[in-house]
């Protein structure tokens, strides 16, 4: 009985000991003082020395949280209890949060800077007149293939994928909205569109697509291209940059017919109290050499074009990340649908992975 | 004596208190939200959605059809491993190393399993080393149910090897000494007292063998979709708790059924 009694004063003194430690570890971080900026954003989506740069110009201590789903982030602010000043949504979120009023608006007086984002970027129809958001990286969805086992310039465009040499060689990324997106695309439809009928065929077409398809995988995606365990993939273009930093033998494509474009936007939530960090850093963010930075840590395209000039004529002029006009014209933003929609959209798609 | 009892409801009090938050809670809040669609409002539809969608039939009988294809097999090894194990010189150690995986977090076992099944991965090397050609592996079904299968084993063989190793050796010595081979040692003495045993590890293999929506999508590629695949996408990605909650009370409907089924009658077993 003693033995068992000092067993439980010694783990109850270890554990008083490590939480203590861990409060001193996070105090210094803490959302506590004014010269803080709390910044809500996903998983390495930050260049680092950028933060310290923007410490030593303007005093205020960023912290940054991470999240890793738009549905994550949005549950997490709803549910209150979070000092965030700034988050990164993407752009069906930024209107959803606008629908459930979790944004501030952009008081444009205090912002400089946003003569440098180009005139495809802005004004999308998820945040008209940018009131309440601000471009941080854009992108497309697309086709990633290996050189090993496609012949470059064979496959660019949605409908090849249904070929059969592609038979078991196809791996998707596991999300409703953009399988069903380029299945719709393929049939000439809208990404956003709502009718029963038009999303029915965009299923049906999938299910014959489901002989070739390999896996339908999440992250893991980018480590199974980059070993080369399928020939083509279809994802998002931020992925297939850090595919590609990995593999040489990959490529990729956006159709030229059509397909996804995603914007991740700096939004100021309802529990933001920081609005002196926030301009500054939003002005500091606005700058073309910070961007310039940022994209270069990154890898995704960035919606700043003064910041573009500065980068590697390599990276700049490189169509897979940076399409012509023709190609931007044709890309379709993701409206927000109602939750009747999206569940529809989600039972299709998973009528569709179940389809053997 | 009072102060003795009042003692007694001390020691008590923390179990109940885990009980209600950690059990009772969870289950009501899951049961309650069942009963609301993505509009808040108080209604049958999910349970009537669930019955009547040959989705959800279709992978509820999968999710049945691949957790017993998994509890079987985990059995089939476990039972001669606990049975050559129980009778080793250090036992002890040996059970040791057989529950040592369960030490490593299952994300992890899961990434070691793409390296070794993958198209340039070790086993294939091997095959390509006594001649036979590269397979592919990866996103099949014996490879989804043999991975789950081994993560499965130790919670199979423990509840096994400890009823084994509860058998005392007089039973053993006196089935021989009564005429009976080996073979009949097994069936008439080793296999009905074990039964215990093997029911407490279908019980603790099975259930969770039903909703393995992790393995599903790493070494299933998604091209086997259980409940739990289901689970996840409703609370995660459309945000519909309530049918989410439903399929939640499906599945604790169907450990319930399985309890019944392999509950063991202590009475009158040992004296």
């Amino acid at each position: 009985m003693k033995k068992f009694v000092i067993t439980i004063i010694t783990i109850l003194v270890l554990c008083a000991g490590l939480g203590y430690g861990s409060h001193e570890l996070t105090k210094s971080t803490g959302d506590s003082g004014s010269k803080v900026l709390n910044l809500y954003n996903w998983g390495d989506y930050i260049d680092p020395t950028l933060l310290t740069k923007f410490q030593k110009e303007t005093g205020y201590h960023v912290n940054v949280e991470t999240f890793d789903s738009n549905e994550a982030m949005y549950t997490k602010i709803k549910q209150g209890g979070t000092s965030y000043d700034l988050t990164v949504p993407s752009d069906y979120m930024v209107q959803k949060m606008k629908a459930d009023h979790m944004l501030i608006p952009l008081d444009k007086s205090k912002l400089t800077g946003m003569q440098n984002y180009g005139s495809s970027f802005m004004n999308k129809s998820f945040d008209p007149g940018n009131r309440y958001s601000i471009p941080y990286f854009w992108g497309t969805l697309g086709i990633i293939y290996n050189d090993q086992d496609v012949k470059p310039g064979s496959l660019e465009h949605w409908n090849q994928l249904w070929r059969p040499r592609y038979k078991d060689g196809i791996m998707l990324i596991d999300s409703a909205r953009d399988i069903m997106g380029f299945s719709l695309i393929s049939l000439g439809k809208s990404v956003n569109t709502t009718k029963t009928a038009n999303l029915l065929a965009a299923r049906n077409k999938l299910n014959r697509l489901s002989p070739n398809v390999k896996a339908v995988v999440a992250d893991e995606i980018k480590m199974y291209m980059a070993e080369g365990e399928a020939p083509v993939a279809v994802d998002w273009s931020g992925e297939a940059s850090e595919m590609m930093s990995q593999n040489s033998h990959l490529h990729y494509v956006v159709p030229t017919e059509g397909s996804n474009m995603w914007f991740d936007n700096l939004v100021i939530p309802k529990t933001a109290k920081h609005f002196k960090a926030i301009y500054a850093f939003l002005n500091f963010m606005n700058k073309p050499e910070n961007a310039a930075q940022n994209a270069k840590y990154i890898g995704y395209s960035t919606p700043n074009n003064q910041a573009l000039k500065l980068l590697p004529k390599s990276v700049r002029n490189d169509k897979q990340f940076y399409p012509p006009q023709k190609v931007l014209d044709r890309l379709q933003v993701y409206r927000n649908l109602s939750p009747t929609k999206v569940q529809q959209y989600n039972d299709l798609y998973l009528e569709f992975k179940m389809h053997h | 004596m009072a102060m003795k009892k009042s003692f007694k409801g001390l020691f008590y009090t923390p179990y109940i208190l885990w009980l209600a938050m950690f059990v009772i809670a969870p289950v009501a809040l899951i049961i309650y939200y069942s009963f609301f669609d993505i509009h808040h409002q108080f209604t049958l539809s999910n349970y009537r959605v669930f019955f009547e969608s040959g989705t959800y039939l279709t992978m509820t009988a999968n999710s049945v059809l691949y957790a017993f294809l998994i509890t079987v097999i985990s059995i089939l090894i476990s039972y001669p491993m606990a049975l050559v194990i129980s009778k080793l010189k250090h036992r002890d150690l040996w059970i040791l190393l057989v529950i040592l995986p369960t030490w490593i977090n299952l994300l992890l076992k899961a990434y070691a399993f793409i390296g070794l099944l993958s198209r340039d991965g070790l086993v294939n090397n091997l095959f390509e080393f006594f001649g036979i050609p590269a397979q592919q592996m990866l996103f099949t079904d014996t490879s989804f149910i043999l991975v789950a299968a081994y993560i499965q084993i130790p919670f199979m063989i423990l509840p096994i090897y400890n009823s084994m190793t509860d058998i005392s050796d007089s039973y053993i010595r006196a089935s021989s000494d009564l005429g009976a081979t080996k073979w009949q040692t097994l069936t008439k003495i080793i296999i009905p007292m074990t039964m215990p045993g093997i029911k407490s590890g279908i019980q603790i293999v099975f259930i969770p063998s039903l909703s393995l929506f992790m393995l599903s999508r790493l070494i299933g590629g998604n091209k086997i979709i259980t409940l739990g695949t289901a689970v996840e996408e409703h609370f995660l990605t459309t945000m519909n708790w309530g049918m989410g909650s439903t399929i939640g009370v499906v599945l604790i409907i169907s450990m319930v059924v399985v309890m019944l089924f392999t509950n063991t009658k202590r009475k009158g077993r040992r004296s």
